[in-house]
């Protein structure tokens, strides 16, 4: 549930369900977390597998310092993380992900696999995540494949002059 | 169990530098040994997919170092594999640049005159043609329209795309599996195993000694073909020259790692890098303003909406690549499609009220993703990078089982590097935004640091042995018969894509490396033909010889 959370504040989407804490809802549609974030955090080629516990106790961990120092009275039938509003969440992980912050690298590759679950469906096939309503594909609007399953675009071209040429292009067409 | 094997020469790497190298000397008749890193993939197994453990991540390397990531080539074939495959030569005043060093970095001996000949030959085995505007996909259209708009002119990019083959489909980072591109996989490289050369995947060089007759030993792991993070056996070949090819990343490693046995490295490895100056900006179109003021329409009535289509950077501006401008003042810009996965993370959503790079304003920027257009930037950074002590193993510490990993490299740009970028910053805005065509807002540097495609410079040729690794016969300084013919020799950025300077560098390098090689006692020539019997630059160089 921390790890969704901090998926959810990387790309916002809309609540599972009425009582969904892990998803804050500040987004219509999917986000990171129903694009499958988890999943991709959790595939054991992606190298962060055996440190999620580790890294969901330190994100707690970096919570409840948060709400103290910011007088944030945590809710404890979740985890701390999960207890923040959206804005604390935010503020959190833009503290984290800081350009001095001594974990930098750890938070960024959480967020970074969180963004590709949703760009990118990188734990499934695309032309499956696609068939499948991947939301984050979807949502950028991926076109699909052909029915061979490939991807080609026969129509490309504007098909016309756009501008005129740099007056030292050289006859090999590179710059003088 | 380790074994020790002989050859006359072991090339380490298979991009432009190695490729070109290693046909050159099988053609003439040394027995060659090409060493790669990564798996050996064919047009059949390159996949269109991000799914972990496809071609997407299994060819190349993003490495994270502080203040600067790399990517990179991991296979057979190297950068030409996942390569946009735009092939410029770079202008003249890149060769007149003094750079840090403040006196002209590039050896004596070139000049944009004086390799010109060499670049025709990589033109010719490629081949590199030159693309009409109807052949122009609708990113590069748009850009093309948008300078025009702005009173800017821009130029159809030379290409190694045989766009006739070309389907647009825009995964060339994954390999391009209707072989349209020219990777080496499909000239130099045949070209050498068809004279006997031989290519060894999963091979990943650690170090070299020196044997008590001044040949080489080259130790290499085997690298794991799914978990790259995993070696096995160990071995070693003896070779009489070794050129080193493995890449700007990964050839000062090697050479880092070598020196409690080969001796001291000249100054300069692993000093001087250059990301090329590069730098992206993402700009989001409004597609009534491309139909109104561009006048610009699909066959399907849609004014744009097609970031996904089409294959890489295909229309450049040059307009400020004026030999006249102060340096540092100088870069090109291209249109650019940058795949998902590594890359949307780090474009920012322009005039936030929140974070700019995640975040609910972020997640609005991507819903319109297929209105997307990314600028990339060339220009002339300071060469400020400066790679620390060497990983036990490899060029850098993997994280994941492939594809990402964490380097030694630092890169903090000066003043210099900074000012550049700004002032190409400035001017994609002034031709985007105008009257309202787009928004624009540069990635960040912020998460991964600078980003660069074009890592330069890291082992250089030039005349100044502090500050050049290399003579400008690209052999190392102080240990003969080593020589390297990769993007880490050439001098510094070059303002546009370097790979046709890389492999410009490589063809003029190997008439002086199959000397070494004959005054070393392989029986060895150098013809100066090309792969497929390209024969029309043959009197040229031979003339030259």
């Amino acid at each position: 549930m921390t790890l969704e959370a901090f998926a959810d504040t990387i790309i916002p989407g809309e609540k599972r369900s009425s009582d969904d804490r892990a998803i804050a809802g500040v987004s219509t549609g999917g986000g990171a977390v129903t694009s499958g974030a988890v999943e991709l955090l959790e595939h054991p080629a992606g190298g962060l597998a055996e440190s999620l516990t580790g890294l969901a106790h330190l994100l707690n961990g970096h919570a409840v310092q948060y709400a103290t120092e910011h007088a944030v009275q945590l809710d404890d039938e979740v985890p701390p993380f999960v207890a923040l509003s959206f804005a604390d969440r935010t503020a959190l992980v833009a503290r984290l992900t800081a350009v001095d912050h001594p974990e930098k690298a750890l938070w960024v590759g959480v967020a970074l696999f969180s963004n590709m679950a949703f760009d990118s469906a990188a734990h499934l096939s695309t032309a499956a995540a696609i068939a499948d309503g991947h939301p984050g594909l979807l949502t950028m609007g991926y076109a699909p494949p052909d029915a061979e399953g490939t991807w080609q675009f026969p129509r490309y071209s504007y098909g016309r002059v756009l501008a005129d040429l740099h007056p030292n292009t050289t006859p090999t067409g590179s710059p003088a | 169990m380790s074994v020790t094997e002989g050859t006359d020469v072991v090339v380490i790497g298979s991009g432009f530098g190695g490729a070109i190298a290693a046909y050159h000397l099988a053609v003439g008749g040394a027995r060659v040994v090409v060493l790669e890193r990564g798996p050996w993939l064919s047009a059949d197994e390159f996949d269109q997919d991000f799914k972990l453990g496809s071609s997407y991540t299994r060819i190349f390397d993003f490495t994270i170092g502080d203040g600067m990531s790399v990517l990179s080539g991991n296979c057979v074939g190297g950068g030409s594999v996942v390569y946009f495959a735009t092939m410029p030569r770079a202008p003249g005043f890149v060769f007149e640049r003094q750079g840090s060093i403040g006196r002209r970095m590039w050896p004596a001996s070139i000049s944009r005159e004086t390799l010109d000949p060499w670049y025709d030959r990589a033109v010719e085995a490629l081949p590199v043609t030159k693309q009409s505007w109807d052949q122009v996909p609708y990113g590069g259209g748009l850009w093309a329209a948008a300078c025009r708009h702005a009173g800017r002119t821009a130029n159809p990019a030379p290409t190694a795309v045989d766009v006739a083959r070309c389907t647009n489909c825009n995964w060339m980072a994954a390999g391009c599996k209707f072989d349209a591109k020219r990777s080496l996989l499909l000239n130099y490289l045949p070209g050498a195993v068809e004279h006997g050369a031989e290519i060894r995947p999963l091979h990943e060089v650690q170090h070299l000694s020196r044997n008590d007759d001044g040949s080489y030993r080259v130790h290499y792991r085997i690298v794991d073909e799914v978990d790259y993070r995993v070696l096995h056996g160990s071995g070693a070949i003896d070779a009489k020259i070794v050129v080193l090819a493995a890449g700007t990343g990964a050839t000062p490693v090697i050479l880092q790692r070598s020196e409690p046995t080969l001796g001291a490295m000249p100054p300069a490895v692993g000093r001087y890098f250059s990301g090329n100056g590069e730098r992206l900006n993402t700009a989001v179109f409004d597609e009534g303003k491309v139909r109104d003021l561009l006048g610009l329409s699909r066959e399907d009535g849609v004014a744009y909406e097609a970031h996904q289509i089409g294959r890489g950077p295909t229309v450049a501006s040059w307009d400020k690549l004026d030999g006249s401008l102060p340096e540092y003042e100088r870069f090109s810009l291209e249109q650019l499609y940058f795949p998902p996965g590594l890359g949307t993370i780090l474009a920012q959503a322009p005039d936030a009220g929140g974070p700019t790079w995640f975040g609910p304003e972020k997640k609005e920027l991507l819903r319109r993703w297929k209105s997307w257009l990314t600028i990339f930037t060339m220009s002339e950074d300071d060469n400020e990078g400066v790679f620390g002590p060497p990983p036990a193993t490899g060029s850098a510490t993997r994280f994941s089982q492939q594809m990402l990993g964490h380097s030694s490299l630092q890169y903090h740009p000066t003043p210099n590097t900074r000012r550049g970028w700004e002032l190409s910053d400035a001017d994609v805005k002034d031709i985007l935004e105008r009257d309202g065509l787009a928004q624009v807002t540069p990635w960040t540097n912020d998460v991964v640091g600078a980003y660069t495609v074009h890592p330069l410079s890291s082992c250089r040729i030039g005349d100044d042995p502090a500050t050049s690794a290399l003579d400008d016969r690209h052999e190392l300084r102080d240990h003969p018969g080593i020589f390297v013919t990769d993007g880490s020799a050439v001098p510094g950025a070059l303002t546009v894509n370097p790979a046709l300077t890389i492999a410009a560098l490589a063809e003029r390098a190997m008439p002086g490396i199959v000397q070494a090689a004959r005054d070393r006692g392989v029986s060895v020539s150098y013809l100066g033909d090309l792969p497929e019997g390209v024969e029309s630059s043959q009197a040229r160089v031979l003339g030259r010889t």
